[in-house]
């Protein structure tokens, strides 16, 4: 295995960590979004991910698919809301913001670590091509 | 013949790029549930490597190669890490102390890849007419 294939795990990372960023983006932008009835209500999506074993020493990330949230949605009493049913209420989405935000941070603190792995190992690569001049 | 010249540190330089490997692996598999952060054990692999560098094929003719120093090491076994604050989704990555390991990586894959240098310089010198 060369220092090329660090490219490889360092990029599936960065792109597993930017799937988790769109999701948390996606369940930011409908943390308010209300539905009529409670199986249409937003659910949070959150990724899964899954170690790919490239080959005998080295496994990059990828994402297995995603998950939504078991959690209850809310149930509200706005009766004067154009989307409440027979009985007044409308149905918010499972979102928590805080987790969210948590899981941004974390997010793109991964992502970060993993474009630093690449810039190393980008210098270290150069630095061997230039090996005896 | 590049290990007369290099000694041990062409075999260094390979296992650090493999090693290079590994630590981005469990770098990049930081947040995969059930994920087990590996490693190399260096000294074992780099010691099992001085030690049979004594012990060389023997070779009929002038041009065939010689056993060392082609490719990478295909029997390093991984050994994984002990957690030292096991998280409940079975992921044992350290973040911090992957991070450390993979730059103090580097630089010794700096310190090998310099001492190589400075060998390619000297023998340049040697060899150019004054």
């Amino acid at each position: 295995m060369s220092l090329f294939n660090v490219f490889n795990i360092a990029g599936s990372g960065m792109s597993a960590q930017s799937v988790r960023l769109n999701l948390t983006a996606s369940n930011l932008a409908n943390a308010e979004s209300v539905a009529t009835r409670p199986e249409d209500a937003y659910r949070a999506r959150n990724p899964v991910f899954q170690s790919v074993l490239d080959d005998a020493s080295a496994a990059s990330v990828r994402t297995a698919g995603v998950v939504e949230s078991g959690a209850d949605t809310e149930a509200r009493y706005a009766p004067g809301h154009p989307m409440a049913d027979e009985d007044g209420y409308i149905f918010a989405s499972n979102v928590n913001p805080m987790e969210e935000m948590a899981n941004m941070i974390s997010a793109s603190r991964s992502f970060q670590q993993n474009v630093e792995v690449m810039n190393t190992s980008k210098e270290l690569l150069l630095r061997t091509l230039r090996l005896g001049e | 013949m590049s290990d007369k010249i290099f000694g041990i540190h062409a075999q260094a330089l390979t296992l650090r790029a493999q090693r290079t490997g590994v630590l981005a692996a469990n770098l990049a598999n930081a947040d995969t549930p059930n994920y087990k952060a590996r490693d190399v054990d260096f000294q074992a692999v780099l010691g099992a490597e001085a030690a049979s560098r004594d012990v060389s094929l023997q070779r009929t003719n002038a041009a065939h190669l010689g056993s060392g120093g082609i490719g990478g090491f295909d029997d390093v076994t991984l050994k994984y890490r002990i957690p030292s604050q096991p998280s409940l989704d079975g992921n044992t990555v350290d973040e911090q102390a992957e991070k450390s390991e993979f730059a103090s990586n580097a630089v010794r894959y700096m310190a090998s890849l310099s001492f190589m240098e400075k060998r390619v310089s000297g023998l340049i010198r040697a060899l150019r007419e004054e």
